[in-house]
C-alpha cells in the first residue's frame, strides 16, 4: 500500500526527531541535568538546530579512503533498515507489503546492515573504523542466532511467517479461537475477551523469557549500550563512523534510531500483542471493544497505530534507560553472553515452546 | 671537550611527533600499530600511546609524552619561591590545593618556620586539601566509569564536585587553580560561614557516596570489566615507584599522611584503605578504583574532624591574621632539600637546590606521581584486550599536566 510507504517514510525521520529529543531529555533526567533548554521552549527546536548544523557541514571524504565504498555505505545501512519497515503492520489492514514470509524477510534484510557497516569500516581506511566494523560484524552475526531462535518460538506458536497474520491472532479479531495460556484443555476461550490475555507472551508464558532474549539480542543488533562496542567511544573514538561528517553522519544516526524503532516495533508485534489493545473485555465492561476499532475503518487504523506505537515507544524508553545506566561489555564478554548464555537459553525455549504448542493443540 | 653540547636542531621539530618505536621492520606480520591519542577521548588529556595490536589483543604499549610540557622546572629557576606556587597549581590541575600544600611545606621546612605556623592555618590547609582530594577522586572515578562505558556516574560526580569547587572558589576566588596556600600562611582566612556550608555539604555528600557505590562499584558489568584486569603485583608497583591509590590498590599500606605524619594529620583519625582483591585479584583495576572510593569516605572523615577543630579549639577570632607568619624575604640557606606529601594521585615531591644568596631556587625538580604511575602502563596492558587497555589507563588516574609538567 502506498499509504503505508508514505506513513513510514514520514514516521521514521519523525521518530528520529522525537527519539533524539527524548534520549537527550531522558539522559538529562537520569544524570540530574536539564538537557537542551536554549533552542525553543524546553529546547524543543534543538534537533532542528542540530540538523541545520549537520546539513551545513562539509562532507569530508578522507584522501586515503576507498571513495565509493565510503560514500555508499551510509545508504546501504539506511536502505537495509528502512526496507525492513515494508512488512511491518501498523494497524489492521495497514501494512506495506502483506508478504507471507514477513519474518523471514525482516531477519534477512536487517543482516544487510552488516555489509554497510563493513563497507564503512573498510572504506574509511582508518584503523579505528576497521576495528569497529569487525566488532560490529562479529556482534551482529552472533546475536542474530538468539534473536532468530526467540522469533522462531513465536512463529511456532502462530504457525505463520506473516506479521499481519501474527497480529490478528493476538486479539479480539483473531480468525481462530484463542485459549487461555494457549491450552485447549483448560477450556477457557478468551477470543471474545481479547486484551493482554490473547497476547503471545500470555498464550505461551515461556515467550516472556523469549522476549527478554529477544530484547537483549535486539540491543546488540542495533549497537545500543551496553553492546555499543562497534562505536565504543572510549576505545574506538567513533567506531565505524569515525570518519563520517555532515549529512552522511546524520544518515547513520537516522539509521541507528530507525533500527531502534524497528526492533521495538518487531518486539511489540511478535510478543506484546501487536496493534491489539491491552485492555480485555470483562463481562459487560467491553474495554477491548471500546479501545479498538473495526479492521479497515479509520478508527481501526488509529487505535491500532496508537497501541502499537505506544508499546514500541515503551520498549525504546527501556532501551534508553539501559543505555544511561549500564557500562559497556568487553568483546569477549559480549561473545560469551551471545554464544554461551543466550543461544542455549534460546534453544531450550525453542524446545519448550514446541512442547507447549503440542500441549495446546 | 666542552661541557656544553649543541642541541641537534631538526627543521621539523616543532610540528613532528616523536617517532614510533615500532615500524615495518620490527612488527610481525599479523601485528598493527594503532596510534591512540594525543586526541582521544580516553587518554585523559594529551597522552599518545603507540599500541601494537594483534587483532584485539594488545602486544605492546609505548607511551609518548610531552604534549603538555610547559617547562615548570625551568620557569621555577627564574622565579622567587612564592611566585612558583601558581605554577605548582597548574601541574596537577585537578588537585591544586594538594600540590600547593606539598610545595609550601617544603619551602617552610627549608626556612625552618614549619613549627611557627598557627594551628588554625594548618587545619584550614588540611581541610581545603582534603576537599580538593575529594574533587580529584570524583573526576578519577567518574571518568573511569565513563571509560568503562557508563556516562551517568561521571555527571553525578561532576555535580557533586561542583559544590566543592564552589566552596573553594569562595575561599580564594578561583575554581581550580587557587594560589591559596602561601608560604607561611594563607591568602585569606576562610570566609565567614564556610564551616557551616562545608558541614552541610558533607551531610549532602554521604548518601551520594552510597549511591555511587551502588551504581558503579557493585555493578556487575563494571566488576566484569575491571576485576582481574591489569593486575599490578605489589613488587612491580614498588619497583616502578608507583604511589597513591595505585600502590595502595596493590595492597601496600603506604600513605605519606601517616608515614611522614606531616601537618596536623597525626592529630586526625582516618584509615588507609588498601586493595584486598575483593572482586578479583589483588591489585587489579577494580581494587585501584575501590581504594579511591574508600578514600573519599576517609576524606569526609578528615573534613568533619577539621571542621570540628575549626569550630572549637581553633575558632576564628577577630585579630587572626593568616598572613602573620608569611616571611618578608624567602631566602633559604644553601642546601639540597627534598620535601614530599601525599597528593590525590600519590607521592608528590619537590627537590630544591638553593644557593643561600637569592630567593630564587637554583633548581626545582618535581617528582610527579602521575608520571611514575604512567610508567607501569605497558606492564599492565600487555596481553590484554584493547578494551582492557582503556580500563587500565583510567584506573591509573593520569593527569597529563602533572606527567609533562
Amino acid at each position: 500500500m502506498y499509504a503505508t510507504l508514505i506513513i513510514f517514510l514520514l514516521m521514521v525521520p519523525g521518530f528520529v526527531v522525537v527519539g533524539v529529543y527524548l534520549e537527550r531529555k531522558i539522559s538529562a533526567f537520569i544524570q540530574d541535568r536539564m538537557g537542551p533548554m536554549e533552542v525553543g521552549k524546553w529546547g524543543l527546536l534543538q534537533l532542528i538546530a542540530d540538523l541545520l548544523k549537520l546539513l551545513q557541514k562539509e562532507d569530508i571524504v578522507p584522501k586515503a579512503a576507498d571513495k565509493w565504498l565510503f560514500l555508499g555505505a551510509p545508504f546501504v545501512i539506511f536502505a537495509a533498515v528502512f526496507a525492513a519497515y515494508a512488512v511491518l503492520p501498523l494497524a489492521p489492514g495497514l501494512s506495506g507489503s502483506g508478504a507471507a514470509v514477513g519474518v523471514f524477510y525482516l531477519l534477512t534484510i536487517v543482516s544487510v546492515d552488516v555489509i554497510g557497516i563493513l563497507m564503512a569500516g573498510w572504506g574509511s581506511n582508518n584503523k579505528y573504523a576497521l576495528f569497529g566494523a569487525m566488532r560490529s560484524g562479529a556482534q551482529i552475526i552472533s546475536y542474530e542466532i538468539p534473536l532468530g531462535l526467540s522469533i522462531l518460538c513465536v512463529v511456532m506458536l502462530n504457525q505463520t511467517l506473516d506479521l499481519q497474520a501474527i497480529s490478528f491472532q493476538q486479539g479480539i479479531y483473531s480468525p481462530e479461537p484463542v485459549y487461555l495460556f494457549g491450552l485447549k484443555d483448560l477450556g477457557v476461550d478468551v477470543t471474545q475477551m481479547g486484551g493482554f490475555l490473547s497476547w503471545n507472551i500470555v498464550r505461551n508464558p515461556f515467550l516472556f523469557l523469549a522476549y527478554i532474549v529477544f530484547f537483549i539480542a535486539s540491543l546488540a543488533e542495533c549497537n545500543r549500550a551496553p553492546f555499543d562496542l562497534p562505536e565504543g567511544e572510549s576505545e574506538l573514538v567513533g567506531g565505524f563512523h569515525t570518519e563520517y561528517s555532515g549529512m552522511r553522519y546524520a544518515l547513520l544516526m537516522l539509521s541507528e534510531y530507525g533500527m531502534m524503532l524497528l526492533v521495538s516495533l518487531l518486539g511489540a508485534i511478535l510478543f506484546l500483542g501487536s496493534w491489539n489493545t491491552p485492555l480485555p473485555n470483562i463481562g459487560p465492561l467491553r474495554l477491548a471493544d471500546w479501545t479498538s476499532g473495526e479492521p479497515g475503518t479509520w478508527l481501526g487504523y488509529l487505535t491500532g497505530a496508537f497501541w502499537l506505537l505506544t508499546k514500541a515507544l515503551l520498549a525504546v524508553l527501556v532501551q534508553m534507560w539501559v543505555r544511561w545506566t549500564l557500562p559497556r561489555l568487553r568483546v569477549d564478554q559480549l561473545m560469551f553472553l551471545g554464544w554461551k548464555v543466550l543461544t542455549p537459553v534460546g534453544l531450550v525455549l525453542f524446545f519448550v515452546s514446541g512442547v507447549w504448542r503440542l500441549l495446546g493443540v | 671537550m666542552s661541557n656544553t653540547q649543541q642541541y641537534d636542531y631538526q627543521p621539523g621539530h616543532l610540528t613532528a611527533s616523536e617517532p614510533n618505536k615500532y615500524g615495518p621492520g620490527t612488527l610481525k606480520k599479523e601485528e598493527m600499530v594503532l596510534n591512540m591519542g594525543p586526541q582521544h577521548p580516553s587518554t585523559h588529556g594529551v597522552l599518545r600511546l603507540e599500541i601494537v595490536t594483534d587483532g584485539e589483543v594488545v602486544v605492546d604499549v609505548v607511551p609518548h609524552l610531552g604534549y603538555l610540557h610547559r617547562c615548570f622546572e625551568k620557569h621555577a629557576e627564574s622565579l622567587p619561591f612564592n611566585q612558583i606556587i601558581p605554577y605548582v597549581d597548574r601541574m596537577d590541575y585537578l588537585a591544586a590545593m594538594n600540590s600547593e600544600h606539598a610545595y609550601v611545606m617544603g619551602v617552610e621546612r627549608m626556612l625552618g618556620i614549619e613549627n611557627d605556623i598557627p594551628k588554625r592555618v594548618e587545619y584550614i590547609r588540611v581541610l581545603v586539601a582534603e576537599l580538593n582530594r575529594l574533587a580529584s577522586h570524583f573526576i578519577a572515578i567518574g571518568t573511569y566509569a565513563m571509560d568503562i562505558g557508563a556516562y551517568t556516574p561521571f555527571l553525578w560526580l561532576v555535580r557533586d564536585r561542583e559544590h566543592i569547587l564552589g566552596m573553594l572558589e569562595w575561599t580564594c576566588g578561583s575554581r581550580m587553580l587557587y594560589n591559596y596556600i602561601w608560604i607561611g600562611g594563607l591568602f585569606y582566612d576562610l570566609p565567614v560561614g564556610f564551616e557551616e556550608r562545608c558541614a552541610e555539604f558533607v551531610r549532602y555528600l554521604k548518601p551520594k557516596l552510597v549511591e555511587l557505590h551502588q551504581l558503579v562499584v557493585e555493578n556487575k558489568i563494571f566488576i566484569q570489566r575491571t576485576a582481574h584486569v591489569g593486575v599490578l603485583p605489589m613488587a612491580t608497583a614498588i619497583n616502578y615507584g608507583c604511589a597513591g591509590p595505585v600502590l595502595r590498590g596493590s595492597g601496600l599500606r603506604y600513605d605519606l599522611r601517616r608515614v611522614d605524619a606531616y601537618s596536623v594529620y597525626p592529630e586526625l583519625d582516618f584509615d588507609i584503605p588498601v586493595g584486598k582483591g575483593e572482586a578479583g585479584t589483588r591489585g587489579d583495576c577494580w581494587d585501584r578504583n575501590w581504594v579511591r572510593v574508600a578514600e573519599c569516605w576517609e576524606s569526609v572523615k578528615i573534613i568533619e574532624q577539621c571542621l570540628k577543630q575549626l569550630n572549637g579549639k581553633y575558632v576564628r577570632t577577630r585579630d587572626f591574621d593568616p598572613q602573620a607568619m608569611v616571611p618578608k624575604k624567602i631566602r633559604p640557606k644553601a642546601m639540597d632539600f627534598y620535601a614530599r606529601a601525599e597528593s590525590a594521585k600519590g607521592e608528590l615531591g619537590f627537590f630544591f637546590r638553593t644557593d643561600g644568596r637569592s630567593d630564587v631556587p637554583v633548581r626545582c625538580k618535581a617528582r610527579a606521581c602521575s608520571f611514575h604511575n604512567l610508567s607501569v602502563i605497558a606492564e599492565l596492558s600487555r596481553g590484554g584486550l584493547l578494551a582492557d587497555l582503556v580500563a587500565v589507563i583510567g584506573s591509573l588516574d593520569l593527569v597529563m599536566g602533572e606527567v609533562d609538567r
